[in-house]
């Protein structure tokens, strides 16, 4: 029953599932038809269910996700794919004005069930715009509700959970993960609710908080660690907002440590709030102030040194050395 | 800044010249604007958009635009009273409103900018939920659906491209084009000349005609974005925009309800046919400000509101209606007693509404709530409880 598949597929899977199990499923965006998108996950998918509702659309952001706020009201659910992070911008009005306030507004009269697909992050070489991590901006919008997949499996389940959900769901996907690491899919398997977050390793030291492409720095860090004796909890957050903090507080109290990793800047990015509200719930339980490591608070630079601007396991473990130092 | 203070002369050229192309600007409208009933009330025929209206019809329609008028001057009067935070104006816009408003089937949709009134007043909304939102009540207590009008939207031009997805709805819903009229649908979208530079605006516009949207654009040139002047917003005629996105445009006097009626209704049923996306620019004016925040008479000049006075929507019909016997004093009469009524039912009615309990607040913000949202309600309530006399 198992495949091998890439996170590409899994979404691609995922997104033919929601599909074929629902005929209000439109998806639209630049570039997702004939070509399957730029990064392919939308492959062929044109081809099985006809441009009605795989649906090439215009240049234009705002347009893209102002139309299917429309479609959206008339009871369709459609997902759109905007293609890459940094063009998300030219969107934002319609995605923090209107999508977000809808159903508020409307006192629940106009339900938006709507997906926006955001292959985020970087890594890749790309030129600028292509490698941004947007995600505080919308976590910070009430209305909306954002999760981040970080593997092959969660692609697959959460892009379905995501469409299924009544709310609109900004949906960030880890671009450099695409085509990166395989896993092995059980599609008859139970997946866990979409806004939860998951203890993806275990360990009594340290409690590192990542989500999308830094799950995977962690894991590496958490595994170096292992070498030096010291022993990484690894979260994957998944949901943004909401956030699951039951796992994270359960943790940090058996830790008394937190490092958070995020490729957004640190400045009131998602590291801060993680920061408050362990320290509201677990004050006294913490053996250090929790950490952030992040991009820094410039611009995304030139891709020649993008790594030494992303998070990566040597200044993870530097923050874990200094969380212990304490 | 006028058109010609902006243009070069002398310029050697490149590509056609504006001012051949587009003609000079015109004050009244142009030689295009699609007129039934001229501002001296008298009745002219058009070789395209003519109807024939029976006396009935134009009674109804000059009804509708003498409520529509009451019901602006009372909530201006609310806004001064303190019982409006603010009120948007609808004063001169009557014709351009009622027009389109009755043009529609009922199974049509509208999306509203703020200043539909006269709109929201043909799909049977009753005017307290308007005041309701500028009161501060709610953010619109209607039902979009059971009304086929969406919600009042503040930010410019955002809703023309709902309407453009709405109408691609449409059309995958299979109600475009089918040859029942009882079936086939379209959408209207309201907007004003200021909100035609908007990018979301000119998105729509591109969406709507690739896909041969079943919508209708409905621009009120009242030739104000409030204190900017609509020499500010475009170099040409705005209907003639159109024409670069590939669909019509038209451009109808807006203070003619007869010609608003005549060409929304040609529009709509151009685009329930599958024909696609119609502009029509309903060329009028604001008498008013543009909301109760705002002073006109900073800006412009006392002789144009003079001018555009004699173009009254209300007072042409009227003439109309007396001089060939089609409404006699009773009926002025009777219709002045039910204007009265209504003002007194709104007044009434505005100062009586409960101001909601502090936690609607939480209300609706997701479909599923949240946890976390939960939390913080739960918080704040028992916070309220904490006071003797909670106005929870």
């Amino acid at each position: 029953m198992s495949q091998r598949i890439t996170l590409a597929k899994g979404l691609n899977l995922g997104l033919r599932k929601a599909m074929e199990d629902d005929d209000k499923v439109l998806l639209m965006g630049e570039d997702v038809g004939k070509l399957g998108g730029v990064f392919r996950i939308t492959d062929g998918l044109q081809k099985d269910f006809g441009e009605d509702r795989v649906i090439d659309s215009p240049l234009a952001e705002s347009g893209i996700v102002g139309t299917a706020v429309g479609l959206a009201l008339r009871g369709y659910r459609p997902v759109v794919e905007i293609q890459f992070d940094g063009f998300v911008y030219p969107a934002y009005d319609q995605i923090v004005c209107q999508v977000a306030k809808m159903h508020y507004r409307s006192k629940g009269r106009s339900p938006l069930p709507m997906v926006i697909r955001i292959p985020f992050g970087g890594g890749i070489g790309a030129v600028e715009h292509h490698s941004e991590s947007p995600e505080a901006q919308f976590a910070h919008t009430p209305g909306i509700k954002v999760v981040a997949c970080s593997n092959p499996v969660d692609g697959y389940w959460m892009i379905q959970q995501a469409i299924a959900s009544d709310d609109p769901v900004v949906f960030l996907e880890p671009k450099r993960q695409y085509h990166a690491d395989k896993a092995d899919l059980d599609e008859t398997a139970t997946p866990e609710p979409l806004f939860t977050s998951r203890v993806v390793r275990s360990g009594t030291d340290v409690t590192v908080l990542a989500y999308g492409p830094t799950v995977k720095t962690a894991m590496h860090a958490a595994e170096a660690a292992a070498t030096d004796g010291r022993s990484l909890e690894v979260i994957d957050l998944r949901t943004l907002s909401p956030l699951d903090m039951v796992p994270v507080l359960d943790s940090v109290r058996r830790t008394g440590r937190a490092v958070v990793c995020h490729e957004a800047h640190v400045n009131l990015g998602m590291g801060a709030e993680l920061a408050a509200r362990i320290t509201e719930e677990c004050f006294y339980a913490l053996e250090a102030p929790v950490l952030r490591v992040g991009g820094f608070d410039t611009p995304y630079p030139a891709s020649r040194i993008e790594e030494d601007f992303l998070p990566d396991l040597d200044r993870l473990l530097d923050a874990v050395d200094r969380a212990m130092d304490f | 800044m006028t058109q010609e203070s902006t243009s070069s002369p002398g310029d050697p050229g490149f590509g056609p010249d504006l001012a051949e192309v587009f003609g000079p600007s015109h004050q009244d409208g142009g030689p295009d604007l699609v007129q039934l009933l001229t501002p001296e009330g008298e009745r002219v025929h058009h070789p395209e958009f003519d109807l024939d209206f029976d006396a009935d019809e134009i009674r109804g329609l000059y009804r509708d635009m003498v409520l529509v008028r009451r019901l602006d001057v009372e909530a201006t009067a609310l806004q001064r009273h303190g019982e409006l935070g603010i009120w948007a104006q609808l004063l001169g816009q009557e014709a351009a409103q009622i027009g389109a408003g009755r043009a529609l089937r009922p199974q049509d949709h509208v999306f509203p900018t703020y200043r539909e009134h006269g709109v929201a007043w043909c799909r049977g909304i009753d005017p307290l939920k308007l005041l309701g939102l500028f009161r501060g009540v709610d953010h619109g207590a209607w039902d979009p659906e059971e009304f086929h009008f969406g919600l009042y939207t503040i930010v410019i031009g955002a809703q023309t491209l709902h309407a453009t997805g709405y109408a691609m709805g449409m059309q995958r819903d299979g109600v475009v084009g089918t040859g029942d009229p009882e079936r086939d649908a379209a959408v209207v979208a309201h907007f004003g000349d200021g909100a035609s530079s908007q990018g979301d605006v000119n998105e729509a516009f591109i969406f709507a005609a690739s896909y041969n949207a079943p919508v209708v654009f409905f621009c009120q040139n009242n030739q104000w974005a409030i204190s900017e002047p609509i020499e500010r917003q475009s170099r040409i005629p705005l209907y003639q925009r159109a024409l670069g996105f590939g669909f019509p445009g038209i451009r109808v006097d807006g203070n003619d309800v007869l010609a608003t009626y005549a060409v929304t209704r040609a529009a709509l049923q151009r685009a329930r046919e599958g024909q696609g996306p119609t502009f029509v620019e309903a060329y009028t004016y604001r008498m008013g400000a543009h909301t109760t925040t705002d002073d006109p008479t900073r800006y412009r000049l006392s002789d144009d509101v003079e001018r555009w006075k004699l173009r009254d929507p209300i007072a042409r019909v009227e003439v109309y209606l007396r001089r060939n016997g089609l409404a006699d004093d009773a009926f002025f009469e009777t219709l002045g007693e039910e204007a009265d009524e209504l003002g007194a039912r709104l007044r009434e009615g505005c100062r009586a509404m409960p101001d909601p309990s502090p936690l609607a607040i939480f209300d609706h913000v997701y479909a599923e709530e949240t946890e976390e949202l939960a939390a913080q309600r739960a918080g704040f309530e028992a916070y309220l409880e904490s006071f003797e006399g909670s106005r929870r």
